[in-house]
C-alpha cells in the first residue's frame, strides 16, 4: 500500500510495486500463443485489415508466415510497409485500425490479434538483429531530415535504402519522438524505442545529430543550403494553453511532460504525483496520463472532457483500460479555474457543458473537484519557428499527396502537416511516402540531359 | 430412446463401437477401462504365432500432421503386432471375456501363411471364449516385409487360402481385414468371400510418410536418423475409407457381405456416415488414441440423439440406408442444375469465395459490386462446382440451390429439363447408347 498523503510527492509506491504497475501492458505471444493466434487468421483476399492500416501492411500474408513457423519471414513483410512496424505493433489503436476491420468481429465479436501477432514476428527479427534491406549504389545526395520521430526515422531508413545520405537534426537529447517521450510506459518497456532507433539506423548511411532544434540551432535555410532536399517531421512541439483563470498554480502540469519525464524515469520513483489527480482532456494522452497517475499511486484521478464519450480522441480501449485501472471518466465538464490555495493547487472548478445547435455551449451549472494535481491535456500544437514562408493551414504545414510543401526542395509528414491523423503509423506511412517521393524527384534531376533533335 | 444393440455375425455388443486392433487393445489394463468407459467391443492387439514374440523399435513409433491449434488430423505408426507373450495375451483375454460377457472381444491374428500356423493358433483362442477373430491382412510396414500383413492382403489369392483356413479349424465367425494399400479393394473383399469369410472389416492403414525433419533429412518418427513408412490412420483417412466401405457395400459380388467400418472415426457423424454406407458397426482407435477411451459416451449419445430426431429406433434401419444412392459419374443427373448463393447477411467479406472462383475456377463471384465490396454469385458464370461453399469460412453462408426445373439457366441459356438425363445418353458422349427407335 502507498501512502495517501496530499501533495505532489514521489516514491508513493513500494519499488515492488512501481516495477509491476510499469511492466509490459500486453505480454508478448509466446510461440505456441503465436501460432493459435495465427491460426485465427482467414487469409482474405484484399483483406479488409490491410485497407484499414495506413503503412498498408500485408497483414494475412505475415500472419500466414508466422503459422507456417517463418516469423523472419513475417518481419520481412511487416518492415517492407513499415520500419517501425515494432512500434507500432505495440501503440496503435489496432481497435480502431486493423483489427476493427478485421472479418472475425463479424461472426464472433473477437479479431484477429493482430497488433500482437505483429509485435511477435518484428520482436524475433529485432531481437537476432536481422536485417532486410541493404543500401543500393551511394547517389552522391544529402537529405536532411529534420525531427527524429516516427515520420523521420521511416523517411530517413527508405532514403537509406535507395543510397542517399541522411542527416537526421532532432531536439531533443535521445532519438525517437513521441516513440520515446510521448508514449506511457507500459507500452514499450525494457527501452524499446531505443532499440528501435538502432535497428533502424543499422542499414547505415543515416547520420543523427541531437539537441539540434529548427529556428534555434539552424533554420530551413541553412539545411537547404547544405542538402539536396529536406523533410520535416517536426511533430507538435507546442501545447494548448487552458486559458483557464490559475493556470500558473503550483501543480498545474502538462501532461506531455509528465508522460516524458515518466519514460526517462528508470525506477518510477522519482516521478511526483498528486494525491488527487485531475487530467483535462479526451485524447490519448489524456487516457496515458490518466492512468500513469493512477500507478504512481495517486488515491483518486479523474479525467475531465468537455464533450460526451463518443466525442472522446481515445479509442474504446483506452477509455476501458483507464476504467479498469480505476480512473474515473466526467463527461461534459469544462474547466472555469483552477482553484489555488497558497499558491498551490487545491482543486478545479469546472462548467457544465452542453451542445445547442451544433455549439457546445456552458449550462451555467459549475461543480468543484477537489485536487491537488492538475494535468493539462487539451491537444498539442505546432511550432512554426524557424520555417520561413512555408504555406501553414489552421497551424500545420500543407502538403499534396507526395507530401512535398509549398517550398522546392522540401517534404513533410507526420503529426506537423495539416491532415495528419495523430498517429505514430500514420507518421511512418507519410515519411516513407515522402522517402519515395524524394528519391523519384532527385533520381530525375540527376538524370543526364538527352539531347532533343 | 433409440437401441444401440449391435449383432455383426452373430457377436452381439450393446453398441457398435468397438476399438481397431490397435495399441490401445494391447493388454487387459486397457481393454478393463475401455470397457469401462462404455465400449461395446474391442479387437484384441493382433496375436502372433508362439514363440519369441515380436520386437518393436524403442524410438518413436508415430509421426503425425496437424491441423488448426495443433489439432491431430492424420496419425501414423510404425508399432508391429502385440511384443507380448502370446499365452500372456491368451491368459488376459479370457479374463476379460469372463468379467465382461455382454461386450465383443475379438481376436486379431496374423501368422505366417502358412496351413499349420493358423491350425496351430486357431484352437488356442477359441478356448479363451473370444466371440470371433479378424485376420490381419492389413498392417503396411515391417510385418509385411515378413509375408505376412499387408503382403497377404495385396494377393487375393492369397487371402482366399487364408480365409478358408480358418473356417475350416475354428467355429469362431471370421471378419476379413482388409488393406487399402491396393488399387480396388473390391477383389480382396471378394477373395475374403469366396474364401467364406463372414465379415470384412477396412480399412487398415495406409503406407505414409508423415513429415521429413528439415534439419536432419529423417522422415518422421524418425529412428537414429532414419524412418520407414507407416501406417496412417485418423481423421485425415475417412473419405478414403468411406468410399471403400461403399465400393464393397454396393458390388453386386459381395452385396450384403457384412462390414464392420474403420478409417478415422472420431464422432458420432462419422460413424453414423459408416453405418449408412454399408458398415454393421465400426472400430475406432486414432480418436481413442487422441482423446482417451471417454470420446465413446460422446459417440452414443450423439447417435442415439440423433437416430431419435430422425425417428429411426434401431441399427437396422439406418444401416446401409444412402447405399443405393452411391452411383458410378455416368448415372449423375446431367439435368440436375445447381448455383451458390451467398446469404449476404451471414457473409462476413473475406473474400475467399470470389478469389478462389477467380483465380483457380470459373470467375462467377463479384468482389465490388457498385464500388463496394460485395460478394455475390453471377448465375450466368456459375457452374454450380461448390468450392466456393467449401472455402467458405462461415458454415452456411453459402449453400447450393438446385433451380427448379422450367427456369432458366443463365449460364447455358437453357430451361432445366425436369427429366433424368446422364453421360451414358448424351450427345457428346462417342459411345452413347442411341435412344431406341
Amino acid at each position: 500500500m502507498g501512502t495517501t498523503e496530499t501533495g505532489i510527492l514521489s516514491g508513493r509506491l513500494s519499488p515492488v510495486e512501481y516495477e509491476k504497475n510499469f511492466s509490459d501492458l500486453h505480454p508478448p505471444l509466446d510461440e505456441h500463443e503465436a501460432l493459435v493466434a495465427s491460426d485465427r487468421c482467414y487469409f482474405c483476399y484484399d483483406a479488409p485489415c490491410m485497407t484499414a492500416c495506413p503503412t498498408s501492411i500485408d497483414i494475412p500474408l505475415f500472419i500466414r508466415q508466422i503459422s507456417t513457423g517463418n516469423p523472419i519471414g513475417s518481419a520481412n513483410t511487416i518492415f517492407d510497409q513499415n520500419i517501425l512496424g515494432g512500434m507500432c505493433a505495440r501503440v496503435c489503436p489496432t481497435e480502431t485500425l486493423c483489427e476493427q476491420a478485421c472479418v472475425r468481429n463479424t461472426a464472433e465479436h473477437r479479431p484477429v490479434e493482430i497488433g500482437r501477432l505483429q509485435r511477435y514476428a518484428t520482436d524475433i527479427a529485432m531481437r537476432e538483429n536481422r536485417q532486410f534491406y541493404e543500401r543500393a549504389e551511394p547517389t552522391g545526395k544529402s537529405i536532411a531530415v529534420v525531427g527524429a520521430g516516427p515520420a523521420g526515422l521511416a523517411c530517413a531508413h527508405r532514403l537509406a535504402v535507395k543510397g542517399h545520405d541522411v542527416v537526421i537534426y532532432d531536439a531533443r537529447e535521445k532519438a525517437g519522438g513521441l516513440n520515446e517521450y510521448g508514449i506511457a510506459t507500459y507500452k514499450a518497456v525494457d527501452d524499446f524505442a531505443q532499440a528501435e532507433v538502432d535497428y533502424v539506423l543499422a542499414i547505415g548511411g543515416i547520420e543523427i545529430r541531437n539537441r539540434q532544434m529548427l529556428g534555434r540551432d539552424f533554420s530551413l535555410s541553412d539545411m537547404l543550403a547544405k542538402h539536396d532536399a529536406v523533410f520535416l517531421g517536426l511533430g507538435l512541439a507546442g501545447v494548448n494553453a487552458l486559458r483557464a483563470e490559475g493556470e500558473t498554480a503550483e501543480g498545474v502540469e502538462d501532461a506531455v511532460d509528465f508522460i516524458a519525464a515518466l519514460r526517462q524515469s528508470e525506477t518510477k520513483s522519482d516521478i511526483p504525483v498528486g494525491r488527487r489527480v485531475v487530467v483535462l482532456g479526451g485524447g490519448m494522452t489524456a487516457v496515458d496520463a490518466a492512468v500513469q497517475a493512477k500507478l504512481l499511486g495517486a488515491e483518486e484521478v479523474t479525467i475531465c472532457y468537455r464533450r460526451g464519450k463518443e466525442n472522446m480522441n481515445a479509442s474504446e480501449f483506452e477509455q476501458d483500460l483507464a476504467a479498469a485501472k480505476g480512473v474515473t471518466i466526467r463527461h461534459w465538464l469544462q474547466p472555469k479555474r483552477v482553484i489555488a490555495r497558497d499558491g498551490k493547487v487545491a482543486g478545479i472548478e469546472l462548467d457544465y457543458t452542453t451542445i445547442e445547435d451544433g455549439r457546445l455551449i456552458t449550462t451555467g451549472e459549475t461543480g468543484v473537484i477537489t485536487a491537488d494535481h492538475v494535468l493539462k491535456a487539451i491537444g498539442q500544437t505546432f511550432e512554426a519557428d524557424g520555417l520561413g514562408v512555408i504555406t501553414l493551414q489552421s497551424g500545420r504545414i500543407v502538403i499534396d499527396d507526395e507530401g512535398r510543401t509549398s517550398l522546392d526542395r522540401v517534404w513533410a509528414g507526420g503529426d506537423c502537416v495539416l491532415g495528419g491523423e495523430d498517429l505514430t503509423v500514420s507518421a511512418v506511412a507519410m515519411g516513407r511516402d515522402a522517402a519515395e517521393s524524394i528519391n523519384r524527384v532527385l533520381a530525375a534531376a540527376s538524370q543526364p540531359a538527352v539531347a532533343v533533335a | 430412446m433409440a437401441d444401440l444393440r449391435n449383432n455383426f455375425v452373430g457377436i452381439k455388443s450393446p453398441n457398435p463401437f468397438w476399438l481397431a486392433s490397435a495399441p490401445p487393445t494391447d493388454k487387459a489394463y486397457n481393454v478393463e477401462r475401455a470397457f469401462k468407459a462404455g465400449w461395446g467391443g474391442v479387437v484384441w492387439k493382433t496375436l502372433g504365432e508362439e514363440g519369441p514374440p515380436v520386437v518393436n523399435v524403442n524410438g518413436p513409433r508415430y509421426g503425425a500432421i496437424w491441423g488448426a491449434d495443433r489439432r491431430l488430423l492424420g496419425l501414423n505408426n510404425i508399432e508391429l503386432i502385440t511384443d507380448r507373450d502370446l499365452y500372456t495375451n491368451l491368459r488376459e483375454m479370457k479374463q476379460v471375456k469372463m468379467n465382461w460377457p455382454d461386450r465383443a472381444l475379438i481376436a486379431s491374428i496374423m501368422v505366417p501363411c502358412e496351413e499349420n500356423a493358423w491350425k496351430a493358433i486357431l484352437p488356442l483362442v477359441e478356448e479363451t471364449g473370444a466371440d470371433g477373430i479378424e485376420l490381419n491382412f492389413g498392417c503396411p510396414h515391417g510385418m509385411s516385409e515378413r509375408g505376412m500383413g499387408a503382403a497377404v492382403g495385396q494377393v487375393p489369392e492369397y487371402i482366399e487360402m487364408v480365409v478358408r483356413w480358418c473356417k475350416q479349424y475354428t467355429r469362431m465367425p471370421v471378419i476379413t481385414k482388409l488393406t487399402p494399400n491396393i488399387t480396388d479393394v473390391r477383389k480382396p473383399a471378394r477373395a475374403a468371400k469366396s474364401g467364406g469369410t463372414d465379415a470384412v472389416s477396412l480399412i487398415n492403414t495406409i503406407n505414409s510418410i508423415t513429415s521429413v525433419n528439415l534439419d536432419t533429412f529423417s522422415p518422421e518418427p524418425s529412428i537414429d536418423g532414419k524412418g520407414s513408412h507407416g501406417g496412417y490412420c485418423g481423421p485425415a483417412v475417412k473419405p478414403i475409407a468411406l468410399n471403400m466401405v461403399a465400393e464393397i457395400a454396393r458390388d453386386p459380388e459381395t452385396y450384403g457381405l457384412p462390414i464392420s467400418g474403420i478409417g478415422g472415426i472420431t464422432t458420432w457423424r462419422d460413424a453414423a456416415e459408416f453405418l449408412v454406407l454399408g458398415a454393421g458397426n465400426v472400430q475406432v482407435c486414432t480418436a481413442a488414441m487422441t482423446y482417451g477411451f471417454k470420446i465413446v459416451q460422446e459417440m452414443i449419445t450423439g447417435l442415439s440423439n440423433w437416430m431419435d430426431t430422425k425417428g429411426h429406433r434401431t441399427l437396422d434401419d439406418i444401416c446401409g440406408r444412402a447405399v443405393p444412392n452411391v452411383s458410378d459419374w455416368q448415372y449423375l443427373n446431367l439435368n440436375y442444375i445447381a448455383k451458390a448463393r451467398i446469404d449476404q447477411d451471414a457473409c462476413i467479406q473475406c473474400g475467399r469465395c470470389h478469389i478462389a472462383c477467380e483465380d483457380t475456377s470459373h470467375q462467377a463471384i463479384t468482389q465490388y459490386v457498385d464500388g463496394k465490396r460485395h460478394f455475390e454469385v453471377m448465375e450466368d458464370e456459375c457452374v454450380g462446382c461448390n468450392l466456393c461453399v467449401n472455402v467458405c469460412p462461415v458454415q452456411d453462408c453459402i449453400t447450393m440451390v438446385g433451380l427448379e426445373p422450367g427456369t432458366l439457366d443463365e449460364r447455358t441459356g437453357k430451361v432445366v429439363d425436369a427429366n433424368y438425363a446422364n453421360w451414358t445418353t448424351h450427345p457428346n458422349n462417342p459411345m452413347a447408347r442411341q435412344a431406341a427407335e
